[in-house]
Protein backbone atom coordinates (compact mmCIF):
# COMPACT_ATOMS: atom_id res chain seq x y z
CA UNK A 1 0.00 0.00 0.00
CA UNK A 2 1.04 3.63 -0.21
CA UNK A 3 2.97 4.80 2.39
CA UNK A 4 1.96 8.96 1.55
CA UNK A 5 1.05 10.43 4.61
CA UNK A 6 -2.17 11.42 4.42
CA UNK A 7 -3.03 14.72 2.54
CA UNK A 8 -5.29 15.72 5.11
CA UNK A 9 -6.00 14.62 8.64
CA UNK A 10 -8.70 15.93 10.87
CA UNK A 11 -8.93 14.35 14.53
CA UNK A 12 -11.42 15.34 16.82
CA UNK A 13 -12.38 18.68 15.66
CA UNK A 14 -14.68 21.30 17.40
CA UNK A 15 -15.70 24.54 16.50
CA UNK A 16 -17.78 26.82 18.69
CA UNK A 17 -19.11 30.05 18.07
CA UNK A 18 -19.95 31.42 21.57
CA UNK A 19 -21.71 28.90 23.42
CA UNK A 20 -22.97 27.17 20.45
CA UNK A 21 -20.91 23.76 19.51
CA UNK A 22 -20.92 23.62 15.46
CA UNK A 23 -18.63 21.16 14.89
CA UNK A 24 -18.20 18.27 17.61
CA UNK A 25 -15.26 16.11 17.23
CA UNK A 26 -14.74 15.41 13.86
CA UNK A 27 -12.05 12.86 12.60
CA UNK A 28 -11.47 12.11 9.23
CA UNK A 29 -8.59 11.83 6.80
CA UNK A 30 -7.69 12.33 2.97
CA UNK A 31 -4.93 10.14 1.07
CA UNK A 32 -3.18 11.37 -1.72
CA UNK A 33 -5.37 12.01 -4.53
CA UNK A 34 -7.97 10.82 -3.19
CA UNK A 35 -11.76 12.75 -3.84
CA UNK A 36 -13.59 12.67 -0.29
CA UNK A 37 -17.46 14.09 -0.23
CA UNK A 38 -18.35 15.62 2.69
CA UNK A 39 -22.45 15.04 2.54
CA UNK A 40 -25.11 16.63 4.88
CA UNK A 41 -27.90 19.21 5.54
CA UNK A 42 -27.54 22.80 5.58
CA UNK A 43 -26.13 23.93 8.60
CA UNK A 44 -24.89 20.66 10.03
CA UNK A 45 -21.03 22.01 10.03
CA UNK A 46 -19.38 21.02 6.29
CA UNK A 47 -18.63 24.58 5.72
CA UNK A 48 -17.39 25.34 8.96
CA UNK A 49 -15.09 22.27 8.52
CA UNK A 50 -14.14 23.20 5.19
CA UNK A 51 -13.27 26.30 5.80
CA UNK A 52 -10.99 25.12 8.82
CA UNK A 53 -9.30 23.14 6.34
CA UNK A 54 -8.60 26.28 4.03
CA UNK A 55 -7.55 28.09 6.51
CA UNK A 56 -10.33 30.89 6.93
CA UNK A 57 -11.17 30.30 10.32
CA UNK A 58 -9.79 29.04 13.99
CA UNK A 59 -10.74 26.04 15.22
CA UNK A 60 -11.63 25.38 19.13
CA UNK A 61 -10.30 22.67 19.85
CA UNK A 62 -9.02 19.41 17.96
CA UNK A 63 -5.77 18.62 15.08
CA UNK A 64 -5.56 19.35 11.99
CA UNK A 65 -2.92 19.44 9.32
CA UNK A 66 -3.62 19.77 5.75
CA UNK A 67 -0.53 19.11 3.17
CA UNK A 68 1.22 18.39 6.45
CA UNK A 69 0.90 22.06 8.14
CA UNK A 70 -1.47 23.50 10.66
CA UNK A 71 -3.95 25.98 8.49
CA UNK A 72 -3.51 28.49 11.10
CA UNK A 73 -0.48 28.65 10.43
CA UNK A 74 -0.49 28.20 7.06
CA UNK A 75 1.94 30.79 4.65
CA UNK A 76 1.72 31.94 1.66
CA UNK A 77 3.87 28.95 0.03
CA UNK A 78 0.79 26.88 1.74
CA UNK A 79 -1.40 28.39 -0.07
CA UNK A 80 0.11 28.06 -3.16
CA UNK A 81 -0.34 24.63 -3.12
CA UNK A 82 -4.00 24.89 -2.55
CA UNK A 83 -7.43 25.28 -4.92
CA UNK A 84 -10.55 26.72 -3.08
CA UNK A 85 -13.65 27.25 -5.07
CA UNK A 86 -15.70 29.31 -2.10
CA UNK A 87 -19.96 28.07 -1.69
CA UNK A 88 -20.90 31.94 -3.15
CA UNK A 89 -19.54 34.85 -4.65
CA UNK A 90 -20.96 38.23 -6.42
CA UNK A 91 -18.27 40.03 -7.24
CA UNK A 92 -17.89 42.71 -9.59
CA UNK A 93 -16.43 41.01 -11.77
CA UNK A 94 -14.87 44.06 -14.22
CA UNK A 95 -12.28 42.27 -15.35
CA UNK A 96 -12.90 39.87 -18.48
CA UNK A 97 -12.52 35.95 -17.93
CA UNK A 98 -9.43 35.89 -19.47
CA UNK A 99 -7.73 38.83 -17.84
CA UNK A 100 -9.00 37.30 -14.34
CA UNK A 101 -7.68 34.68 -14.71
CA UNK A 102 -4.34 35.43 -15.95
CA UNK A 103 -3.72 37.88 -13.23
CA UNK A 104 -4.65 34.80 -10.44
CA UNK A 105 -2.40 32.27 -12.72
CA UNK A 106 0.42 35.03 -12.08
CA UNK A 107 0.21 34.45 -8.06
CA UNK A 108 1.10 30.97 -8.35
CA UNK A 109 4.54 29.51 -8.94
CA UNK A 110 3.46 26.71 -11.12
CA UNK A 111 -0.13 27.83 -12.87
CA UNK A 112 -1.65 26.11 -15.42
CA UNK A 113 -1.55 27.45 -18.99
CA UNK A 114 -5.04 30.13 -19.15
CA UNK A 115 -6.21 28.73 -22.30
CA UNK A 116 -6.08 25.34 -21.47
CA UNK A 117 -7.90 26.40 -18.38
CA UNK A 118 -10.40 28.37 -20.06
CA UNK A 119 -11.51 25.72 -22.42
CA UNK A 120 -11.22 22.53 -19.78
CA UNK A 121 -13.65 24.94 -17.88
CA UNK A 122 -15.93 25.59 -21.04
CA UNK A 123 -15.19 29.11 -21.38
CA UNK A 124 -13.44 29.73 -24.72
CA UNK A 125 -16.58 31.35 -26.32
CA UNK A 126 -16.90 33.81 -22.63
CA UNK A 127 -13.16 34.60 -22.65
CA UNK A 128 -12.81 38.29 -23.70
CA UNK A 129 -16.23 38.75 -22.12
CA UNK A 130 -16.82 40.46 -18.66
CA UNK A 131 -17.12 38.14 -15.89
CA UNK A 132 -20.19 40.67 -14.88
CA UNK A 133 -21.85 39.89 -17.94
CA UNK A 134 -21.70 35.98 -17.35
CA UNK A 135 -25.09 33.68 -15.69
CA UNK A 136 -24.81 32.36 -12.78
CA UNK A 137 -23.51 28.77 -14.33
CA UNK A 138 -20.80 30.48 -16.10
CA UNK A 139 -19.50 33.27 -13.34
CA UNK A 140 -19.02 29.19 -11.51
CA UNK A 141 -17.43 27.81 -13.94
CA UNK A 142 -14.69 31.11 -13.72
CA UNK A 143 -14.77 29.77 -10.19
CA UNK A 144 -13.75 26.54 -10.55
CA UNK A 145 -11.36 28.09 -13.09
CA UNK A 146 -9.63 30.24 -10.29
CA UNK A 147 -9.38 27.20 -8.37
CA UNK A 148 -7.18 24.92 -10.46
CA UNK A 149 -5.87 27.73 -12.40
CA UNK A 150 -2.54 27.43 -9.76
CA UNK A 151 -2.12 23.69 -10.07
CA UNK A 152 -3.00 22.80 -6.53
CA UNK A 153 -2.53 19.45 -5.26
CA UNK A 154 -5.59 19.94 -2.97
CA UNK A 155 -8.64 21.11 -4.33
CA UNK A 156 -11.23 22.15 -2.09
CA UNK A 157 -14.96 22.28 -4.09
CA UNK A 158 -17.71 23.69 -1.64
CA UNK A 159 -21.09 23.27 -3.32
CA UNK A 160 -19.25 23.37 -6.81
CA UNK A 161 -22.03 22.88 -9.17
CA UNK A 162 -24.72 25.24 -7.87
CA UNK A 163 -26.75 26.25 -10.11
CA UNK A 164 -25.19 24.88 -13.27
CA UNK A 165 -27.67 22.89 -16.02
CA UNK A 166 -27.37 19.22 -16.38
CA UNK A 167 -24.95 19.82 -19.25
CA UNK A 168 -23.09 21.70 -17.85
CA UNK A 169 -22.73 19.77 -14.52
CA UNK A 170 -21.30 16.72 -16.84
CA UNK A 171 -19.23 19.03 -18.43
CA UNK A 172 -17.80 19.89 -14.95
CA UNK A 173 -17.59 15.95 -13.95
CA UNK A 174 -15.30 15.34 -16.69
CA UNK A 175 -13.51 18.66 -15.58
CA UNK A 176 -13.05 17.04 -12.35
CA UNK A 177 -12.53 13.75 -13.32
CA UNK A 178 -9.22 15.30 -15.50
CA UNK A 179 -7.84 16.33 -12.93
CA UNK A 180 -8.14 13.23 -10.46
CA UNK A 181 -6.43 11.43 -13.16
CA UNK A 182 -3.52 13.76 -12.64
CA UNK A 183 -3.38 13.06 -9.48
CA UNK A 184 -4.91 16.07 -7.42
CA UNK A 185 -6.51 15.23 -4.13
CA UNK A 186 -10.17 16.65 -4.10
CA UNK A 187 -12.18 17.54 -0.86
CA UNK A 188 -15.99 18.32 -1.98
CA UNK A 189 -19.25 19.44 -0.72
CA UNK A 190 -22.33 18.77 -2.69
CA UNK A 191 -25.85 18.29 -1.83
CA UNK A 192 -26.54 16.07 -4.83
CA UNK A 193 -25.68 13.14 -4.14
CA UNK A 194 -25.41 11.97 -7.77
CA UNK A 195 -22.19 14.04 -7.68
CA UNK A 196 -21.02 12.25 -5.36
CA UNK A 197 -21.88 8.82 -6.25
CA UNK A 198 -20.26 9.85 -9.41
CA UNK A 199 -17.17 11.94 -8.34
CA UNK A 200 -16.11 10.91 -4.68
CA UNK A 201 -14.10 7.98 -3.65
CA UNK A 202 -15.07 7.86 0.26
CA UNK A 203 -17.75 9.99 1.74
CA UNK A 204 -18.57 11.27 5.06
CA UNK A 205 -21.93 12.68 6.67
CA UNK A 206 -22.09 15.06 8.91
CA UNK A 207 -25.26 15.77 11.03
CA UNK A 208 -25.38 18.43 13.73
CA UNK A 209 -21.67 18.95 14.04
CA UNK A 210 -20.88 15.01 14.06
CA UNK A 211 -19.38 12.63 11.45
CA UNK A 212 -21.93 10.20 11.77
CA UNK A 213 -21.12 7.72 9.29
CA UNK A 214 -17.91 7.55 6.56
CA UNK A 215 -16.53 5.02 4.31
CA UNK A 216 -16.15 4.26 0.20
CA UNK A 217 -19.14 5.64 -1.27
CA UNK A 218 -20.70 1.87 -2.16
CA UNK A 219 -20.82 0.68 1.38
CA UNK A 220 -21.46 3.73 3.29
CA UNK A 221 -24.95 3.23 5.36
CA UNK A 222 -23.51 -0.18 5.66
CA UNK A 223 -25.28 -3.26 3.45
CA UNK A 224 -28.15 -3.36 5.10
CA UNK A 225 -29.30 -0.14 4.04
CA UNK A 226 -28.33 -1.15 0.38
CA UNK A 227 -30.90 -4.51 0.37
CA UNK A 228 -33.23 -4.24 -2.59
CA UNK A 229 -37.07 -3.51 -2.17
CA UNK A 230 -40.00 -4.92 -4.56
CA UNK A 231 -42.87 -3.25 -4.59
CA UNK A 232 -45.85 -4.56 -6.77
CA UNK A 233 -49.82 -4.04 -6.65
CA UNK A 234 -51.59 -7.34 -5.48
CA UNK A 235 -55.06 -7.99 -6.71
CA UNK A 236 -56.85 -5.48 -4.21
CA UNK A 237 -54.68 -2.92 -5.49
CA UNK A 238 -52.63 -2.53 -2.61
CA UNK A 239 -49.52 -1.55 -2.91
CA UNK A 240 -46.67 -4.32 -1.14
CA UNK A 241 -43.20 -4.08 -0.44
CA UNK A 242 -41.04 -6.29 0.57
CA UNK A 243 -36.98 -5.87 1.46
CA UNK A 244 -35.00 -8.93 0.29
CA UNK A 245 -31.07 -9.54 -1.30
CA UNK A 246 -32.94 -11.94 -3.54
CA UNK A 247 -35.56 -10.22 -5.54
CA UNK A 248 -35.75 -11.79 -8.33
CA UNK A 249 -36.76 -15.29 -5.84
CA UNK A 250 -39.65 -12.93 -4.68
CA UNK A 251 -40.52 -12.12 -8.56
CA UNK A 252 -40.96 -15.74 -9.35
CA UNK A 253 -42.51 -16.63 -6.64
CA UNK A 254 -45.35 -13.88 -7.38
CA UNK A 255 -45.62 -15.09 -10.90
CA UNK A 256 -45.99 -18.37 -9.92
CA UNK A 257 -48.57 -17.81 -7.55
CA UNK A 258 -50.41 -15.36 -10.55
CA UNK A 259 -49.95 -18.71 -12.09
CA UNK A 260 -47.91 -16.67 -15.26
CA UNK A 261 -49.97 -13.29 -14.71
CA UNK A 262 -48.07 -10.37 -15.33
CA UNK A 263 -47.70 -8.97 -11.63
CA UNK A 264 -48.97 -4.69 -11.40
CA UNK A 265 -46.96 -1.96 -10.76
CA UNK A 266 -44.20 -4.19 -10.39
CA UNK A 267 -40.76 -2.72 -9.00
CA UNK A 268 -36.93 -3.57 -8.03
CA UNK A 269 -35.49 -0.79 -6.25
CA UNK A 270 -31.85 -0.68 -5.14
CA UNK A 271 -31.60 1.92 -2.93
CA UNK A 272 -29.73 5.06 -4.49
CA UNK A 273 -26.90 6.95 -2.72
CA UNK A 274 -29.64 9.25 -2.34
CA UNK A 275 -31.90 6.73 -0.22
CA UNK A 276 -29.43 5.49 1.43
CA UNK A 277 -27.80 9.00 2.93
CA UNK A 278 -31.21 10.42 3.77
CA UNK A 279 -32.57 7.15 6.05
CA UNK A 280 -28.78 7.62 7.45
CA UNK A 281 -29.83 11.46 7.88
CA UNK A 282 -33.40 10.65 9.27
CA UNK A 283 -32.44 7.73 11.83
CA UNK A 284 -29.94 9.80 13.45
CA UNK A 285 -32.05 13.13 13.59
CA UNK A 286 -34.80 10.76 15.18
CA UNK A 287 -32.00 9.86 17.87
CA UNK A 288 -31.07 12.82 18.85
CA UNK A 289 -34.11 15.19 18.95
CA UNK A 290 -32.46 18.29 20.23
CA UNK A 291 -30.92 18.65 16.68
CA UNK A 292 -31.92 21.43 14.48
CA UNK A 293 -32.90 20.10 11.25
CA UNK A 294 -35.38 17.35 13.51
CA UNK A 295 -36.98 19.75 15.20
CA UNK A 296 -37.68 21.86 11.64
CA UNK A 297 -38.62 18.52 10.18
CA UNK A 298 -41.14 17.81 12.90
CA UNK A 299 -42.67 20.77 12.86
CA UNK A 300 -40.23 23.16 14.40
CA UNK A 301 -40.64 22.76 18.02
CA UNK A 302 -38.37 25.35 19.82
CA UNK A 303 -35.73 24.61 21.46
CA UNK A 304 -32.48 25.92 22.58
CA UNK A 305 -29.91 24.52 20.61
CA UNK A 306 -31.79 25.34 17.45
CA UNK A 307 -32.71 29.00 18.31
CA UNK A 308 -28.72 29.46 19.12
CA UNK A 309 -27.77 27.59 15.92
CA UNK A 310 -29.49 30.13 14.07
CA UNK A 311 -28.63 33.13 15.84
CA UNK A 312 -24.78 32.27 15.10
CA UNK A 313 -25.59 33.05 10.97
CA UNK A 314 -27.30 35.48 10.90
CA UNK B 1 -12.72 18.68 -22.10
CA UNK B 2 -10.41 16.98 -19.54
CA UNK B 3 -7.96 15.34 -21.29
CA UNK B 4 -6.31 18.51 -22.30
CA UNK B 5 -5.53 19.85 -18.63
CA UNK B 6 -1.41 19.29 -19.36
CA UNK B 7 0.56 17.65 -15.80
CA UNK B 8 3.99 19.39 -16.62
CA UNK B 9 4.77 20.88 -13.47
CA UNK B 10 7.95 22.93 -13.48
CA UNK B 11 9.84 24.36 -10.83
CA UNK B 12 9.26 28.16 -10.75
CA UNK B 13 10.24 30.04 -7.97
CA UNK B 14 7.08 32.08 -6.18
CA UNK B 15 6.58 35.43 -7.46
CA UNK B 16 7.80 38.07 -5.25
CA UNK B 17 5.81 40.31 -3.78
CA UNK B 18 6.92 43.69 -5.66
CA UNK B 19 5.82 41.79 -8.88
CA UNK B 20 2.63 40.87 -7.60
CA UNK B 21 2.76 45.12 -6.53
CA UNK B 22 2.87 45.89 -9.66
CA UNK B 23 0.46 43.28 -11.36
CA UNK B 24 -1.91 44.69 -8.98
CA UNK B 25 -1.09 48.21 -9.91
CA UNK B 26 -1.62 47.23 -13.58
CA UNK B 27 -5.31 45.23 -13.10
CA UNK B 28 -6.89 47.86 -10.50
CA UNK B 29 -5.94 50.56 -12.35
CA UNK B 30 -7.33 48.77 -15.20
CA UNK B 31 -10.74 47.48 -13.17
CA UNK B 32 -10.87 51.74 -12.02
CA UNK B 33 -11.97 53.40 -15.39
CA UNK B 34 -14.31 50.31 -15.71
CA UNK B 35 -16.27 51.52 -12.62
CA UNK B 36 -18.36 54.84 -14.27
CA UNK B 37 -19.65 55.66 -10.59
CA UNK B 38 -16.46 55.43 -8.54
CA UNK B 39 -15.09 57.27 -11.60
CA UNK B 40 -17.68 60.06 -11.29
CA UNK B 41 -17.57 60.49 -7.98
CA UNK B 42 -13.68 60.17 -7.42
CA UNK B 43 -11.67 61.24 -10.69
CA UNK B 44 -14.27 63.49 -12.42
CA UNK B 45 -15.97 65.34 -9.43
CA UNK B 46 -13.15 68.07 -9.07
CA UNK B 47 -13.56 68.79 -12.96
CA UNK B 48 -17.32 69.07 -12.07
CA UNK B 49 -16.99 71.15 -9.69
CA UNK B 50 -14.49 73.71 -11.12
CA UNK B 51 -16.30 74.28 -13.73
CA UNK B 52 -19.53 74.69 -11.85
CA UNK B 53 -17.94 77.21 -9.67
CA UNK B 54 -15.75 79.15 -12.63
CA UNK B 55 -19.62 79.23 -14.32
CA UNK B 56 -21.39 80.71 -11.54
CA UNK B 57 -19.28 83.30 -9.74
CA UNK B 58 -16.71 84.60 -12.48
CA UNK B 59 -19.00 87.41 -13.01
CA UNK B 60 -18.58 88.55 -9.72
CA UNK B 61 -14.89 89.73 -10.16
CA UNK B 62 -11.49 88.64 -9.07
CA UNK B 63 -10.93 87.29 -5.94
CA UNK B 64 -8.85 89.40 -3.77
CA UNK B 65 -9.35 92.58 -5.61
CA UNK B 66 -8.14 96.19 -4.98
CA UNK B 67 -11.46 98.21 -4.07
CA UNK B 68 -10.75 99.53 -7.48
CA UNK B 69 -11.43 96.45 -8.85
CA UNK B 70 -7.81 95.65 -10.27
CA UNK B 71 -5.67 92.53 -8.97
CA UNK B 72 -6.58 89.83 -6.88
CA UNK B 73 -6.88 86.68 -9.32
CA UNK B 74 -9.73 84.94 -11.50
CA UNK B 75 -12.27 82.40 -9.75
CA UNK B 76 -11.23 79.94 -11.55
CA UNK B 77 -7.38 80.45 -10.06
CA UNK B 78 -8.76 80.64 -6.68
CA UNK B 79 -10.55 77.56 -6.80
CA UNK B 80 -7.89 75.19 -9.04
CA UNK B 81 -6.17 74.26 -5.72
CA UNK B 82 -8.76 73.05 -3.58
CA UNK B 83 -9.87 71.47 -6.42
CA UNK B 84 -6.58 69.65 -6.64
CA UNK B 85 -6.49 68.85 -3.07
CA UNK B 86 -10.15 67.01 -2.90
CA UNK B 87 -9.18 65.26 -6.09
CA UNK B 88 -6.59 63.84 -3.93
CA UNK B 89 -8.72 63.58 -0.98
CA UNK B 90 -11.17 61.93 -3.35
CA UNK B 91 -8.96 59.39 -4.82
CA UNK B 92 -7.15 58.26 -1.82
CA UNK B 93 -10.10 58.36 1.15
CA UNK B 94 -13.09 57.87 -0.96
CA UNK B 95 -12.13 55.53 -3.27
CA UNK B 96 -10.19 53.07 -1.49
CA UNK B 97 -12.51 53.70 1.85
CA UNK B 98 -15.89 52.43 -0.95
CA UNK B 99 -14.05 50.02 -2.67
CA UNK B 100 -12.15 47.93 -0.42
CA UNK B 101 -15.72 47.73 1.80
CA UNK B 102 -16.90 46.68 -1.51
CA UNK B 103 -14.05 43.52 -2.04
CA UNK B 104 -14.75 42.48 1.83
CA UNK B 105 -18.55 42.55 1.43
CA UNK B 106 -19.12 40.96 -1.88
CA UNK B 107 -16.05 37.86 -1.42
CA UNK B 108 -13.37 39.29 -3.18
CA UNK B 109 -11.16 39.28 -0.15
CA UNK B 110 -12.63 36.10 0.38
CA UNK B 111 -10.91 34.76 -2.30
CA UNK B 112 -7.91 36.77 -2.16
CA UNK B 113 -7.40 35.58 0.88
CA UNK B 114 -7.38 31.86 -0.35
CA UNK B 115 -4.61 32.33 -2.88
CA UNK B 116 -0.42 32.78 -2.24
CA UNK B 117 -1.00 36.90 -2.89
CA UNK B 118 0.33 38.65 0.20
CA UNK B 119 -1.65 41.49 2.21
CA UNK B 120 1.71 43.70 1.15
CA UNK B 121 1.25 43.14 -2.88
CA UNK B 122 -2.66 43.72 -2.28
CA UNK B 123 -1.81 46.77 -0.49
CA UNK B 124 1.15 48.00 -3.42
CA UNK B 125 -1.80 47.37 -6.02
CA UNK B 126 -3.89 49.93 -4.15
CA UNK B 127 -2.08 52.48 -3.21
CA UNK B 128 -0.02 52.24 -6.86
CA UNK B 129 -3.72 52.89 -8.40
CA UNK B 130 -4.55 55.60 -6.33
CA UNK B 131 -1.48 57.40 -7.35
CA UNK B 132 -1.46 56.70 -11.02
CA UNK B 133 -5.44 57.83 -11.00
CA UNK B 134 -4.07 60.69 -8.99
CA UNK B 135 -1.65 61.88 -11.36
CA UNK B 136 -4.09 61.18 -14.42
CA UNK B 137 -6.67 63.21 -12.49
CA UNK B 138 -3.73 65.87 -11.39
CA UNK B 139 -2.19 66.52 -14.72
CA UNK B 140 -5.84 66.68 -16.55
CA UNK B 141 -6.95 69.59 -13.89
CA UNK B 142 -4.13 71.55 -14.64
CA UNK B 143 -4.39 70.60 -18.74
CA UNK B 144 -8.19 71.84 -18.24
CA UNK B 145 -7.10 74.75 -16.02
CA UNK B 146 -4.53 76.21 -18.79
CA UNK B 147 -6.44 75.50 -21.90
CA UNK B 148 -10.16 75.60 -20.79
CA UNK B 149 -10.58 77.80 -18.39
CA UNK B 150 -6.92 79.93 -19.44
CA UNK B 151 -6.06 79.87 -15.81
CA UNK B 152 -1.80 81.11 -15.42
CA UNK B 153 0.09 78.31 -14.15
CA UNK B 154 3.65 78.98 -11.80
CA UNK B 155 6.72 79.13 -13.74
CA UNK B 156 9.25 78.87 -10.85
CA UNK B 157 10.42 75.66 -10.07
CA UNK B 158 9.99 76.03 -6.51
CA UNK B 159 6.49 76.45 -6.72
CA UNK B 160 6.79 72.88 -8.62
CA UNK B 161 8.99 71.00 -6.07
CA UNK B 162 6.26 72.23 -3.37
CA UNK B 163 3.78 70.64 -5.91
CA UNK B 164 5.47 67.88 -6.11
CA UNK B 165 5.78 66.91 -2.79
CA UNK B 166 2.50 67.86 -0.92
CA UNK B 167 1.04 65.79 -3.55
CA UNK B 168 2.92 62.80 -3.29
CA UNK B 169 2.68 62.87 0.95
CA UNK B 170 -1.20 63.67 0.23
CA UNK B 171 -1.95 61.35 -2.08
CA UNK B 172 -0.38 58.42 0.21
CA UNK B 173 -1.52 60.06 3.33
CA UNK B 174 -5.67 59.60 1.62
CA UNK B 175 -4.83 56.35 0.34
CA UNK B 176 -3.62 54.92 4.04
CA UNK B 177 -6.28 56.76 5.49
CA UNK B 178 -8.95 55.06 2.36
CA UNK B 179 -7.15 51.93 3.52
CA UNK B 180 -8.21 52.77 7.41
CA UNK B 181 -11.60 54.05 6.69
CA UNK B 182 -12.82 51.29 4.94
CA UNK B 183 -13.39 49.05 8.53
CA UNK B 184 -16.37 51.12 9.13
CA UNK B 185 -18.95 50.24 7.04
CA UNK B 186 -21.22 46.85 7.94
CA UNK B 187 -21.30 46.46 4.17
CA UNK B 188 -20.05 47.30 0.76
CA UNK B 189 -24.09 48.85 0.53
CA UNK B 190 -23.26 51.71 3.11
CA UNK B 191 -20.21 52.18 2.65
CA UNK B 192 -20.64 55.52 0.24
CA UNK B 193 -23.37 56.30 2.66
CA UNK B 194 -20.87 55.98 5.63
CA UNK B 195 -17.87 57.80 3.46
CA UNK B 196 -19.14 60.49 1.25
CA UNK B 197 -21.06 62.51 4.07
CA UNK B 198 -17.07 62.66 5.78
CA UNK B 199 -15.94 63.54 2.35
CA UNK B 200 -18.01 65.91 1.95
CA UNK B 201 -17.89 67.83 5.12
CA UNK B 202 -14.36 67.68 5.14
CA UNK B 203 -14.22 69.32 1.76
CA UNK B 204 -16.54 72.71 2.90
CA UNK B 205 -14.84 73.39 6.26
CA UNK B 206 -11.25 72.75 4.63
CA UNK B 207 -11.19 75.19 2.07
CA UNK B 208 -11.93 73.29 -1.11
CA UNK B 209 -15.70 74.89 -1.99
CA UNK B 210 -15.62 78.01 0.52
CA UNK B 211 -12.87 80.08 0.73
CA UNK B 212 -10.50 79.01 3.31
CA UNK B 213 -9.83 82.52 4.59
CA UNK B 214 -13.84 84.02 5.04
CA UNK B 215 -14.41 81.11 7.24
CA UNK B 216 -14.81 81.54 10.98
CA UNK B 217 -12.07 80.98 13.30
CA UNK B 218 -13.44 78.06 15.30
CA UNK B 219 -14.09 76.05 12.08
CA UNK B 220 -10.84 76.98 10.73
CA UNK B 221 -8.96 75.60 14.01
CA UNK B 222 -11.65 72.77 13.96
CA UNK B 223 -10.49 71.82 9.85
CA UNK B 224 -7.05 71.70 11.42
CA UNK B 225 -7.26 68.83 12.51
CA UNK B 226 -7.70 67.15 9.45
CA UNK B 227 -5.59 66.48 6.54
CA UNK B 228 -7.42 68.02 3.62
CA UNK B 229 -7.17 71.64 5.20
CA UNK B 230 -3.37 71.04 4.58
CA UNK B 231 -2.94 69.75 1.43
CA UNK B 232 -5.74 72.84 0.25
CA UNK B 233 -2.87 75.20 1.99
CA UNK B 234 -0.30 73.66 0.33
CA UNK B 235 -1.80 73.85 -3.12
CA UNK B 236 -2.52 77.11 -2.62
CA UNK B 237 1.42 78.11 -1.53
CA UNK B 238 1.65 76.87 -5.38
CA UNK B 239 -1.17 77.90 -7.28
CA UNK B 240 -1.87 81.88 -5.63
CA UNK B 241 0.36 85.31 -5.37
CA UNK B 242 2.39 85.75 -2.38
CA UNK B 243 0.00 88.14 -1.13
CA UNK B 244 -2.51 85.94 -0.56
CA UNK B 245 -0.17 84.21 2.23
CA UNK B 246 -1.32 86.92 4.65
CA UNK B 247 -5.20 86.06 4.72
CA UNK B 248 -4.09 82.67 6.43
CA UNK B 249 -4.85 81.80 9.84
CA UNK B 250 -0.93 82.55 10.62
CA UNK B 251 -0.06 85.10 7.61
CA UNK B 252 2.05 82.94 6.34
CA UNK B 253 1.50 79.58 3.78
CA UNK B 254 3.23 77.65 6.76
CA UNK B 255 4.60 74.46 4.59
CA UNK B 256 6.29 73.10 7.56
CA UNK B 257 3.20 72.54 9.13
CA UNK B 258 1.68 71.40 6.28
CA UNK B 259 4.57 68.71 5.45
CA UNK B 260 4.13 67.83 10.09
CA UNK B 261 -0.12 67.13 9.76
CA UNK B 262 0.24 65.07 6.63
CA UNK B 263 3.19 62.99 8.26
CA UNK B 264 1.36 62.63 11.06
CA UNK B 265 -2.00 61.39 9.32
CA UNK B 266 0.32 59.57 7.21
CA UNK B 267 1.58 57.54 10.10
CA UNK B 268 -1.86 57.51 11.72
CA UNK B 269 -2.98 56.22 8.46
CA UNK B 270 -0.32 53.29 8.09
CA UNK B 271 -0.84 52.13 11.78
CA UNK B 272 -4.71 52.10 11.33
CA UNK B 273 -5.03 50.34 8.07
CA UNK B 274 -2.43 47.51 9.34
CA UNK B 275 -4.51 47.28 12.33
CA UNK B 276 -7.83 47.22 11.17
CA UNK B 277 -7.33 45.08 8.13
CA UNK B 278 -8.72 41.57 7.61
CA UNK B 279 -8.99 38.73 4.16
CA UNK B 280 -12.09 38.10 6.26
CA UNK B 281 -13.88 39.32 9.01
CA UNK B 282 -12.88 36.41 11.54
CA UNK B 283 -15.14 34.86 13.65
CA UNK B 284 -14.73 35.28 17.70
Amino acid sequence: MTTTPPVVQVRDLQKSYGGVEAVRGVSFSIAAGETFALLGPNGAGKSTTIEILEGYRDRSGGEVSVLGIDPHRGGLDWKARLGIVLQTSNESGNATVTEQLRHFAGFYPHPRDVDEVIDAAGLREKAKTRVSKLSGGQRRRVDVALGIIGRPELLFLDEPTTGFDPEARHQFWNLIRGLKAEGTTILLTTHYLDEAAQLGDRAGIIVGGRLIDIGPLDEIGGADARVPVVRWRDGNGLVREERTSRPAQIVANLVASGKGAEPEGLEVIRPSLEDVYLSLVRGHEAMTPGNEAAASANGARPDRSRLTDKDVRA
Amino acid sequence: MSATISSTRRQNKAPSTLALGLSRIAYETRLYFRSPDTLLFTFFFPFIMLGIFTAAFSSSGNIGANPDGTGGVSVGTYYLPGMLAAGMLLSGVQNLAVDIAGEKSDGTLKRLGGTPLSPLSYFLGKIGQVFVTAILQAGLLLLVARLVLDIALPTEPGKWVTFAWVFVFGVITSAFLGIALSAVPRSGRSATAVVAPVVLVLQFISGVYLQFTTLPEWMQNLASIFPLKWMAQGMRSVFLPESFAAAEQSGTWDLLWVAGALGVWLVLGLVLSRATFRWIRRDA
